[in-house]
């Protein structure tokens, strides 16, 4: 980091300045903004520590992230391939599907697939799945809403315009007729969500946040100083809406898991195994018609996908009240 | 933000409230209102179009086009293929192609559904139409009125047992996994306690020997129940507006709204079409219910957030400060004022609500727009497809446009250029 925002003729090195303003720093300029970060970051832990709901929905994620970390370990060292594999493993010797027994302790699936593998080899896919769409929909999304904001005028016009049609879309219905006529498998998926997602309604949200920013004296200042446009954009104003960004990036991780299990459920994505394909399995063999007898075939997915959901939107809440000050209790 | 509360209805109860406008202002605001909407309507027409050619280039981008699929019977000779092909307009250039979509679009040509053969695509979307509006209508309405009247409840008791417990329940119903969700909906409520019907929309044994179409009974009670929620929408309104609030009023009112359902009523079984109509609706609660389930706590968690700002005002206190009883501040002071940003983010979710629509209709069998499409989508039915994406784009663009203009009525803050005028 070459360029040092805060004034603008500290610019021609800093050794020879150091004597004339003598401002008692002996540190270079990015250790501060470092110290600064990690403090302003420790101060809103603080904040996200006192909600309850964002804590639990941050222990239930790491248990997740854990359970999903044991799946190499087990498929390499503990379980046999032939019998644990989520895709092609089959046990000759049970009837499947069948109910829990020692060595499936879940159970197996009505084609002998172990139920316990299924899941945890899900896991890590969910967690890519959900991950990548968010970080591309929130780094897109913030990056327009931040231009669209800093420009105005025609920039400006032009993405809202766009966000209004996006926002019309009918996402599940639009990735039914997409995802029929091509086979979509994870990542293109997991692409055309995130810009989806995108291009509608966060732009309009971190937009609404920019513009509150873009008013502040010290965009003022900095344009002064000479800073470019970009510059200003990068250093100054996507700072300043990122814990936003980072709030709607938990919530759109919910969706795009739930995108995923719904079009998976359907059989419509081309996805050899997630939660939502192992439910459509169940259904497609005509197991969910009685709901009791065969549980272990759809309660313990449906439960992963409505726990991993309810997960990442508690975190979301749990963030709303380090962003919106006027949500904390007191 | 403005505390527009002495605007948003007099609070004390007795007082006649004072006319909103004078004559002037009232005229102003008819015309700046026309123009507001003479302005949506032209980005409502705008959009449409812009909405078509991505639908349209949509298509267009899948692999295997409709020419392919309706000419590839190889019993049709050469000559005769390249006629067809000729006569469907498939051998001009792509652009005439979307002129003529275009075209044919606004004078309610949109081809023949391969799946259900000799049928035009528009009739089968026409007659699937109202039940779609019917089945998400009554659902939105229904999770809005109980998210808004949960979520006042919560914020107002914030950290107590009620909160906690319905923002878990809540948290659990929105991210629940809902194809699974209405699975397990009609395996109990249909299957094991055998209380409501399995799925479909009518029960073919009872209309075997009907003299009417369900379609006909159907577009009979759309009608009633609009004129019945009309009806007593006006005595309401009339009731809270013109005359005194009083008891004896109060239960006019009421009386007056059971004597409009009791002739409604006896009206559909002087008609004999009452059994039929009764049928009609027990199939609709399963599908209704869920939707419910599914969008209400989206709207709660909103209140609960919004009403958390606003009973942090200085009207809120000063209303208790006077003394008024706990539930007249919560619902005329602190939830009135609330209520907007919640309308907005109503506006915002009626695609998601539409997308919870399409998993519904399928998973209910209830022939809507969603089930079309997807059964269309799966069939590689591509006009049928494409008049169904294009009818949803169409109905939630409505669905906006009314939702906004209801909006503006709503809040006399929005200056009609479509900003906020004030936002706090």
């Amino acid at each position: 980091m070459t360029e040092l925002a805060t004034s603008p003729d500290m610019g021609r090195g800093p050794e020879k300045q150091l004597p004339r303003f003598d401002p008692g720093i002996t540190e270079p300029i990015w250790k501060i903004r470092w110290k600064m970060n990690m403090r302003s970051l420790a101060q809103n832990w603080e904040i996200f520590k006192e909600s309850r709901v964002g804590m639990s929905g941050l222990i239930i994620i790491i248990a997740f992230g854990a359970f999903g970390l044991l799946w190499p370990i087990m498929i390499n060292f503990v379980w046999d391939p032939l019998i644990y594999h989520p895709v092609v493993g089959f046990d000759p010797m049970l009837m499947h599907p069948s109910p829990p027994v020692a060595g499936h302790l879940l159970g197996t699936d009505p084609i002998g697939r172990d139920i316990l593998a299924q899941l945890m080899f899900s896991t890590g896919r969910e967690f890519l799945l959900g991950m990548l769409s968010a970080v591309i929909s929130v780094v897109v999304g913030t990056f327009i809403g931040a231009m669209a904001a800093y420009y105005g005028g025609f920039t400006d016009t032009i993405f809202m315009r766009v966000a209004d049609i996006v926002m019309l879309f009918p996402f599940v219905p639009l990735l039914v007729v997409i995802g029929s006529m091509i086979r979509l498998s994870i990542f293109p998926f997991a692409i055309i969500l995130g810009f989806l997602e995108a291009f509608g309604g966060i732009t309009v949200i971190l937009k609404a946040q920019a513009l509150q920013v873009k008013v502040r004296p010290y965009i003022d200042a900095a344009r002064v100083a000479g800073g470019s446009d970009l510059h200003i954009i990068r250093a100054h104003i996507i700072p300043n809406v990122l814990p936003l960004s980072f709030l709607y990036m938990m919530f759109n991780v919910t969706a795009a898991i739930v995108s995923e299990a719904t079009l998976s459920f359907f059989g419509i994505l081309n996805i050899d195994m997630s939660w939502g394909m192992m439910i459509h399995t169940a259904e497609t063999a005509g197991y969910l018609f009685d709901f009791g007898k065969f549980w272990w075939l759809w309660a313990p997915s449906g439960f992963f996908i409505t726990l991993f959901c309810a997960a990442f939107y508690m975190v979301g809440r749990g963030l709303d009240e380090v962003v919106n000050p006027r949500l904390r209790k007191r | 933000m403005i505390p527009g509360h002495a605007r948003a209805g007099g609070p004390s109860g007795a007082l006649r409230p004072a006319p909103r406008f004078g004559r002037e202002q009232l005229k102003a605001r008819v015309i700046t209102m026309r123009r507001y909407m003479l302005g949506r309507v032209g980005q409502l027409v705008l959009t449409l179009l812009i909405y078509m050619t991505m639908v349209y280039f949509l298509m267009q981008a899948m692999p295997g086009d409709i020419s392919q699929v309706y000419l590839a019977n190889p019993r049709i000779p050469q000559a005769a293929r390249l006629e067809l092909k000729k006569q469907l307009g498939l051998d001009r250039p792509p652009f005439f192609q979307y002129l003529s979509y275009i075209k044919n679009f606004f004078t309610g040509n949109l081809g023949v559904s391969f799946s259900h053969y000799p049928r035009p695509v528009w009739d089968i979307l026409v007659e699937r139409l109202p039940r779609t509006i019917v089945l998400f209508v009554t659902a939105n309405c229904l999770s809005f009125y109980v998210g808004f009247v949960l979520g006042r409840i919560i914020a107002w008791q914030r950290g107590a047992t009620v909160d906690r417990m319905a923002t878990v329940v809540g948290i659990t119903f929105w991210t629940a996994f809902y194809p699974l969700l209405s699975l397990i909906l009609i395996w109990l409520f249909a299957f094991t306690l055998n209380r409501l019907p399995l799925n479909q929309f009518i029960e073919p044994a009872l209309w075997i020997k009907a003299p009417f179409t369900s379609n006909t009974v159907f577009g009979y009670m759309v009608l009633g129940a609009s004129v019945i929620a009309l009806a007593v929408f006006l005595i309401f309104w009339v009731f809270r507006r013109g005359l005194r609030r009083t008891r004896r009023s109060a239960a006019m009112a009421w009386a007056m709204t059971a004597g409009v359902i009791g002739l409604a009523i006896w009206i559909a079984h002087a008609t004999g079409t009452l059994i039929y109509i009764w049928d009609i609706i027990r199939h609709m609660i399963l599908p209704v219910c869920t939707l419910t389930l599914i969008n209400f706590a989206g709207t709660m968690l909103l209140m609960r957030d919004s009403m958390l700002e606003t009973v942090q005002e200085d009207y809120v206190m000063a209303a208790r400060a006077k003394g008024l009883p706990d539930n007249v501040v919560r619902d005329r002071y602190a939830a009135r004022n609330a209520l907007l940003p919640t309308v907005t983010s109503l506006v915002l979710s009626l695609a998601s609500s539409m997308s919870g629509g399409l998993v519904t209709e399928t998973m209910f069998s209830w022939p809507g727009i969603g089930q079309v499409l997807f059964r269309a989508a799966i069939g590689n039915d591509y006009p049928l497809a494409t008049g169904a994406l294009v009818f949803t784009g169409v109905f939630l663009l409505v669905a906006h446009f009314v939702a906004d203009v209801l909006y503006a009525f709503l809040d006399p803050r929005i200056s009609y250029t479509g900003q906020p005028a004030a936002e706090g």
